[in-house]
């Protein structure tokens, strides 16, 4: 089981309660689709990606990125077991998306860079540890269940 | 995956934006290295302070910043314009490549804080590429 300090709980916490889903959700994805194009392989329905001004500007990554954010939100509430939490969305994204693990990794950093951006001089390096150490947590329990 | 020549103008362009602040950003991106990454504080053995504050740290994020600078200016051929640095990490600092790319990424969340609003996806990319590039060249001699 992950230990998590007081610090880190409240950090987290904090974090999430003060951010802007509606913001930070679709930056994330499209900053992820753009900084590492490969990505776009799994949203060949979404219509528009053909360049960094057609992703930011694409309402189904937006849509999308408000989804995703939204789902950090069960391991935010269950940090004591997020790799239960995750069990189901894992074997979704395995068996059903098929989507590789290290693709939850690239867009754990993008989702960094740009609470950081929103954060300043807030992100600093205690709670940019604490925020990283969250997502790798939820990062290893997305890919628990592939086999 | 190599710069293409506008992303090389992109990557100049950025980098002369935030010289003023390239101390700055040296410092919170070392800082950031041990406090996140506290593994990499192995290399460090040797500071009398290793905390993430302490000028010893400060002084090594201006060096790395220093090393960046160069390499902007020898964009067009790191490899060979950053051989003495790249010598010097293959035979006497022997870092672990791993290691460059933790570092890249604290630098773009300090630039990224500090350059909120200039950091966007396009020259994010950018400056990513450039940093991968500059990792290879700096492990180009090691075996």
């Amino acid at each position: 089981m992950v230990q998590w300090t007081d610090f880190e709980r409240a950090t987290i916490q904090s974090v999430f309660e003060k951010m802007d889903y509606d913001d930070v959700g679709p930056a994330a994805l499209s900053r992820c689709l753009v900084v590492y194009p490969w990505t776009q392989r799994y949203f060949g329905n979404f219509g528009n990606l053909y360049n960094a001004a057609a992703i930011q500007g694409n309402p189904m990554v937006a849509a999308h990125g408000k989804t995703v954010l939204h789902g950090l939100d069960r391991a935010v509430k269950n940090m004591d077991d997020i790799k239960a939490t995750y069990a189901e969305l894992s074997v979704l994204h395995s068996e059903k998306l098929h989507v590789d693990p290290d693709n939850f990794r690239l867009l754990a950093d993008c989702l960094t860079i740009v609470v950081a951006a929103r954060m300043g001089a807030a992100f600093t390096a205690d709670v940019q540890g604490a925020f990283q150490k969250f997502l790798a947590v939820v990062v290893s329990s997305l890919g628990r269940q592939y086999h | 995956m190599s710069l293409s020549a506008k992303e090389k103008v992109i990557v100049k362009d950025f980098f002369a934006k935030v010289s003023s602040r390239s101390d700055e950003i040296g410092a919170e991106a070392l800082a950031r290295l041990i406090v996140v990454y506290p593994q990499t504080k192995s290399y460090f053995a040797h500071w009398k302070d290793l905390s993430p504050n302490g000028a010893p740290a400060r002084k090594q994020g201006i060096t790395v910043m220093g090393g960046l600078y160069e390499a902007v200016s020898k964009i067009d051929d790191m490899a060979g314009g950053l051989l003495t640095l790249s010598e010097l990490h293959a035979f006497v600092l022997r870092v672990d490549p791993v290691n460059f790319k933790i570092l890249s990424h604290c630098i773009m969340v300090v630039l990224s804080m500090l350059f909120a609003e200039e950091f966007t996806p396009q020259i994010h990319v950018a400056v990513d590429k450039f940093l991968a590039l500059v990792a290879l060249a700096l492990s180009e001699k090691y075996r």
